[in-house]
């Protein structure tokens, strides 16, 4: 088959080589980590500097600026991992396992934070830094399925049947995500009800909702730059793994 | 600095907590790079490469 008669590949196709994924991708990490740092900056002199304090809980709202934004994260980096199994188990995509496994470290990070910054901000509000409610409670057990899941990527040398079997893990882990997002529906918790993003619109002032989705976008912007670079990082892992594989036989032989 | 009221120590804890998880975060994603680009570069300079690639120079 000459070139001129091969085939086109789709982009699909040709960004399943991880090669070209990191040639196409790795001009976007400077621009990308310009602008997260700009986002934050301006996040934080909204945060710290230009916005209220809040009539009934005072400064202590300046914490939600960092909170929401790490539980936003929390779940969002589990729907990219549960996307990523999707394309493990069904197109066998080698960039979905190293998203999956690129992604786990960063989403137990941001759940871990938006826990601590829950209960730091629970105490003077609630008077309490823990209560075993359904939204916390649910979100303790996320933070020990991201764990679960760097432990099985670290338990098996062969990286291509782990992918399939935490895959599997994952998607049934993705229960968990729909019992947070309503578990301040479904139970009577401690924690207040979604106030941002409801049928009926957001029940916060716009100075209040500014600095928010700043820093909402400034996290969401940080966690692609580092799932990127770690992405990156992963393809080179499995070239070095490849190649010590290939000296070992070469030694052998 | 601006008065961040009587429970300042809550909200500069929050910041504060936050400010080193992500610079760890950082800081070990560039590592981890660093490390594995260099084991890769030792790799090609002992002569291995992936067979498609070809002879080493």
């Amino acid at each position: 088959m000459t070139i001129e008669t091969t085939p086109k590949q789709s982009w699909w196709n040709r960004i399943a080589h991880p090669g070209q994924f990191v040639a196409w991708t790795k001009p976007l990490l400077w621009p990308l980590t310009i602008l997260t740092a700009l986002l934050f900056v301006l996040g934080l002199w909204f945060a710290l500097f230009n916005s209220p304090e809040d009539y009934q809980m005072g400064d202590t709202v300046r914490i939600m600026y960092v909170h929401v934004p790490s539980a936003w994260l929390s779940q969002f980096v589990y729907a990219v991992m549960a996307v990523s199994a999707l394309g493990t188990l069904v197109w066998r995509h080698p960039m979905a396992d190293v998203s999956m496994k690129a992604a786990a470290p960063l989403g137990a990070t941001f759940t871990a934070l938006a826990l601590f910054t829950g209960s730091l901000w629970g105490r003077p509000t609630w008077g309490t830094f823990w209560e075993w409610d359904g939204r916390m409670t649910s979100t303790l057990v996320l933070l020990f399925i991201y764990l679960g899941i760097i432990a099985l990527w670290r338990a098996f040398d062969d990286q291509l049947r782990a992918a399939r079997v935490i895959a599997v893990f994952t998607l049934v882990g993705a229960v968990n995500i729909p019992i947070i997002k309503f578990s301040v529906d479904w139970w009577s918790t401690l924690h207040q009800p979604a106030s941002v993003f409801r049928a009926d619109g957001p029940r916060m002032p716009g100075s209040i909702l500014t600095p928010l989705f700043v820093m909402f976008f400034a996290f969401t912007f940080l966690f692609l730059v580092l799932h990127l670079k770690a992405m990156h990082t992963e393809v080179s892992r499995r070239r070095v793994m490849a190649l010590e594989r290939q000296a070992a036989q070469g030694a052998k032989s | 600095m601006i008065d961040l009221g009587p429970h300042a120590v809550f909200i500069i804890a929050a910041y504060a907590g936050v400010t080193l998880a992500v610079a760890a975060l950082v800081f070990w994603t560039r590592f981890d790079a660093g490390r594995v680009a260099k084991k890769l570069a030792d790799l090609e300079a002992r002569g291995i490469r992936r067979r498609s690639a070809g002879p080493a120079a």
